[in-house]
């Protein structure tokens, strides 16, 4: 009986969560009260909003468990993965302030459009460029050999693109590569078995390139997966330099 | 924006002026005691090559620094780009070291 | 609510602001030292007028001020050079505090001998 009383009573306790609604640039934030439980995630809230208040809430998710990179959100101010943020850990004064990731055109309410993000994976020569084909034998490489540690250290990147919502230089110069294209690019400079060396130094030596970051490590305070892209836009700085006096020979 | 040569431009000058910057401090936290007094400054830079050499070098190496670094605050908090801000920049530099020449002759020049 | 909290509210942020600030403001401040530098030629009376106004409280408190400046963005354009050229340390906000805190001794040092 005791337990009937709990169960109804923490079925009371409300918060206050202040959704972000519009398209484009239209917009403004419509508050929902949302039962509140003690195991609860950012996503599991914006999925009640969406099931018991307003069906026509946006949002987008795949996996829930962290790995596909899809749900990440700004959460009272900060860009988070919404599916492994729980709501008391960021609870604010008992309300929860929920806006689609900054630095992106915004499609509808919480989901924005990461088309550019993703172009600039591209340009930054985010690609593998092979230099074998099927019938070559595969080469050797010594998994504590140094270039592949730095592979190691920057590779766990789920392009959930909260780096790049949490950087000020990406909101200031719309050419900016951004922390997680150039983060790939040191990946793939480090890899023996890519033969695009060269033309990847070259695609991140440009006006947008990896020379235009102030190391001002929003991404690495942010990265849900802990990576590092300073260290890795430090690497493409160091790796340039050092072709700036080759090509210079 | 900054590309690779801007860049290296930026780093290279920074390291420069690197001890030069800690001996104009030094020099600062020597001479400011007693007041200055343009006797006291001139007294030890007019007709002074090394003074001039120093000062020369590090008005050479600020005004590229600067004038590249308030390219960066331009473009990024006033979005200006292109031919406007290339013409910015280079107007800045130039500035910068014609007027530091002329305060470096006017205080090395015997 | 407190929303000031942004993706900006972290040390190494504060540090990229200094840099930016103290840089700026040096930037601004050079043509002024160089403008009244070059009295010496012209007019070396006012050249002294300026230095003698120099001894103003208020004016000593603003080249403590300058020579903050001048300080802290030397010791945290340092901080960003290793960061680029040296291999990844993880005390980056150690180095950022350890860059201010240089900076006021020595501009504190500054202060100590101009009174």
């Amino acid at each position: 009986m005791g337990n009937a009383v709990d169960i109804v009573a923490e079925r009371e306790t409300h918060m206050t969560v202040r959704v972000w609604r519009g398209q484009g640039d239209q917009g403004r934030y419509e508050s929902f009260e949302v039962p509140e439980r003690e195991n609860q995630t950012v996503l599991d809230v914006v999925t009640w909003i969406q099931q018991n208040a307003d069906p026509s809430l946006s949002y987008r998710y795949a996996c829930r468990v962290g790995m596909c990179g899809s749900c990440a959100m700004t959460v009272n101010g900060k860009p988070r993965w919404t599916c492994r943020t729980h709501v008391q850990k960021v609870l604010d004064g008992g309300i929860l302030e929920i806006a689609p990731l900054r630095n992106m055109p915004v499609i509808k309410d919480l989901a924005a459009d990461m088309s550019g993000f993703f172009d600039k994976w591209v340009a930054a020569e985010g690609v593998f460029h092979p230099t074998a084909t099927r019938t070559d034998e595969i080469p050797k490489i010594d998994p504590r050999e140094e270039r592949r540690v730095e592979i190691d250290n920057a590779i766990e990147c789920i392009n959930c693109g909260i780096c790049y919502a949490a950087c000020d230089v990406v909101a200031a110069n719309p050419d900016y590569l951004g922390p997680a294209a150039l983060n790939r690019a040191w990946t793939l400079v480090n890899d023996q078995k890519d033969g695009a060396r060269d033309a990847r130094l070259a695609a991140v030596s440009g006006g947008g390139g990896c020379h235009n970051c102030h190391s001002q490590q929003g991404c690495v305070q942010h990265c849900p997966n802990d990576l590092n892209p300073t260290a890795s836009i430090a690497g493409l700085k160091r790796e340039t330099a050092k072709s700036f006096f080759k090509w210079r020979r | 924006m900054l590309d690779l040569r801007l860049y290296m431009l930026q780093r290279i000058t920074a390291i420069l002026m690197a001890p030069l910057v800690l001996t104009h401090i030094a020099v600062m936290v020597y001479a400011i005691q007693g007041g200055l007094s343009a006797a006291e400054i001139l007294g030890r830079t007019q007709g002074s090559l090394g003074w001039a050499a120093f000062y020369g070098l590090f008005v050479a190496a600020v005004s590229v620094h600067a004038a590249i670094g308030l390219r960066a605050i331009l473009h990024e908090m006033a979005g200006l780009r292109g031919t406007g801000l290339a013409i910015f920049t280079w107007a800045a530099g130039l500035g910068l070291f014609a007027m530091g020449a002329r305060a470096v002759y006017a205080v090395t020049a015997a | 609510m407190s929303l000031a909290r942004t993706h900006r509210s972290h040390p190494l942020w504060y540090a990229y602001a200094l840099h930016r600030v103290s840089g700026l403001l040096l930037a601004l401040f050079l043509p002024l030292h160089f403008w009244v530098l070059s009295f010496a030629l012209t007019d070396p009376a006012r050249l002294d007028g300026f230095l003698h106004w120099a001894d103003l409280p208020a004016v000593k408190l603003a080249e403590f001020g300058l020579v903050f400046l001048l300080a802290v963005h030397m010791f945290g354009g340092l901080r960003l050079i290793a960061l680029e050229f040296l291999p990844w340390s993880g005390r980056q906000k150690a180095y950022a505090a350890a860059a201010a805190a240089l900076a006021f001794l020595v501009a504190g040092l500054f202060l100590l001998r101009a009174v």
